[in-house]
């Protein structure tokens, strides 16, 4: 499958300087770029394959055309996969009932849901248990099982992820998992070892795709050193939790 | 003329899809008119007309709000005619969940939030179950399971209505919504309502202030669900 985004308006009706950009099946973009640029809504754009109808006036093609008006309309029928922005539940009832729920809604097994927490339990310190109302659980833990959700029960050939740092979870494992095998990632950060995971990043300003910079090899070779931190801050922020005391120890990355 | 009627919970985000729903109809060449009803108060005539289209304020003080609306039909129709507008808007006050004051020929759209939680398609009633369209509002608030979660309830109590997600603020949907307008039956003749709504039929309803029992005649129902019939 090859997603192609036409080039739009940026927020003065100037053409987006990027005037198509195709991504193929199995490849993992990054948008990056200021608050406010526009990141969420080429998101957004993507989620609701715009047609030309949407503020910027960008049209999402489906292996070169306009997709089915049937895909656009009956989001069950639709190919696409989203973590938002949110950091919370607002549905008031428990896990279990929530996920055995959304599976049904996808016409897929609601006995997925121990898989579910299995695998939201590898993203977070906290664990999730069936029982936990939705609405209790921390950023941390909701985060976990929106990515667990996402992977296990939605498992659509296009994932749109809107910034997954900041919520204390494992997020270059929460990557890999959304990216599962073959699929189309377009990922926002502004978080240095995600951006360098992918193999291309839309640079976004005033509302427009301002360009498209290449991964270059210099830059992978930070990858190593930024998980190194990052699992580093992870565990002491874990030590922190549990009320423990940070040693010189520790103080080695 | 068209005649749609945006009813839904207060605050669900009427007026503002109505909004960016009336941009998008003037691009498709279409003249909108739009009567608000509310029961004592309403500020959203202010906001609608910076759009430039013709609004008129109904207030239905005592009255079940809905039931003026439905009364007042074709003083609306009359009016939005003489606007020479090719499409009548009327956003109800939504507060009766009792009623659905929705004509058979005019297009019945239901403005419901997300952020309300999965189960509060199951207590709408008429308002959700009988409309042609229901606009979801506010999913940026909430993960896409929730949407679907959402979406599946709205699909189990009115199995065939059109979806809608939209956005009041950045005007997702509004265009989609715009479409399904332009594409609606005119109104003529004689419009019957798609859910009888319930009328004066107690005391209450006319104006009895005294809670005690011993005061109130009608067709009456109690905690435990039993009805009856008190009076002559
Ligand atoms: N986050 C969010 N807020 C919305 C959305 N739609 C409407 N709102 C906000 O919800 C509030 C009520 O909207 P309004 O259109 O006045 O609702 P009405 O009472 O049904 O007419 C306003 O503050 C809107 O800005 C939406 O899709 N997302
Ligand atoms: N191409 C565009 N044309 C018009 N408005 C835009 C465009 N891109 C973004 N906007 C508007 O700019 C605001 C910020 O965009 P948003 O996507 O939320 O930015 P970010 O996610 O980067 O913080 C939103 O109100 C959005 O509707
Ligand atoms: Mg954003
Ligand atoms: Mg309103
Ligand atoms: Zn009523
Ligand atoms: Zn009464």
């Amino acid at each position: 499958m090859i997603i192609t985004i036409k080039g739009g308006f940026d927020k003065d009706g100037l053409p987006e300087c990027v005037r198509s950009v195709d991504v193929s099946s199995g490849e993992v973009i990054g948008i990056v770029g200021p608050t406010g640029s526009g990141k969420s809504s080429l998101i957004s754009d993507l989620e609701q394959f715009a047609q030309g109808d949407t503020p910027s006036r960008r049209y999402v093609l489906i292996d070169g055309f306009p997709p089915d008006p049937e895909i656009r309309h009956d989001p069950r029928r639709k190919p696409v996969a989203q973590l938002s922005q949110n950091m919370h539940f607002l549905a008031d009832m428990s896990v279990r009932e929530f996920i055995s729920m959304h599976a049904r809604s996808r016409g897929r097994d609601p006995g997925l849901l121990s898989k579910v927490l299995e695998m939201a339990n590898t993203l977070t310190g906290e664990p999730v248990h069936a029982d936990d109302n939705l609405t209790e659980l921390s950023g941390g833990q909701s985060r976990a099982l929106m990515v667990a959700d996402i992977a296990v029960i939605s498992d659509s050939p296009i994932v749109l992820i809107d910034e997954i740092e900041n919520a204390g979870i494992r997020k270059k494992e929460a990557l890999r998992l959304l990216s599962g095998e073959g699929k189309i990632v377009l990922v926002v950060t502004h978080d240095p070892l995600l951006a360098l995971m992918t193999e291309r990043r839309i640079v976004m300003r005033n509302g427009g795709m301002a360009k498209v910079i290449n991964t270059t090899d210099e830059e992978r070779r930070f990858c190593d050193s930024l998980f190194r931190v990052d699992t580093w801050l992870l565990s002491l922020r874990e030590l922190i939790r549990r009320g423990e005391v940070l040693s010189a120890t520790e103080a080695v990355i | 003329m068209k005649m749609v009627i945006i009813a839904g919970t207060p605050g669900s985000g009427k007026t503002s899809v109505l909004m960016h729903a009336i941009k998008n109809l003037q691009d498709l060449g279409l003249r909108a008119a739009v009567v608000k009803v509310d029961c004592l108060w309403t500020e959203d005539d202010a906001r609608i007309k910076r759009l430039g289209v013709p609004v008129r304020v109904g207030l239905a003080r005592d009255m079940c709000p809905d039931h003026y609306s439905i009364y007042n039909t074709e003083e609306m129709i009359s009016w939005a005619s003489s606007e020479g507008a090719d499409v009548l808007l009327n956003e109800t006050a939504g507060l009766c969940l009792r009623c659905a004051p929705y004509p058979d020929r005019a297009l019945a759209v239901c403005v419901i939030d997300v952020t309300s939680g999965p189960n509060t398609p199951l207590k709408i009633g008429p308002l959700l179950t009988t409309a042609d369209v229901v606009v979801a509002t506010k999913g940026d608030l909430v993960s896409q399971a929730e949407r679907e979660v959402f979406r599946e309830r709205v699909v189990e109590v009115n199995p065939g209505c059109r979806i809608v997600e939209a956005n009041g603020l950045t005007g997702k949907g509004s265009r989609e919504l715009a479409d399904i307008i332009r594409d609606s039956r005119d109104i003529e003749g004689e419009m019957l309502l798609r859910h009888n709504p319930p009328l004066a039929v107690c005391t209450l309803c006319t104006g009895e202030l005294r809670t005690a029992k011993k005061h109130h005649r009608g067709v009456l129902r109690h905690l435990d669900g039993f009805t009856e019939y008190v009076g002559e």
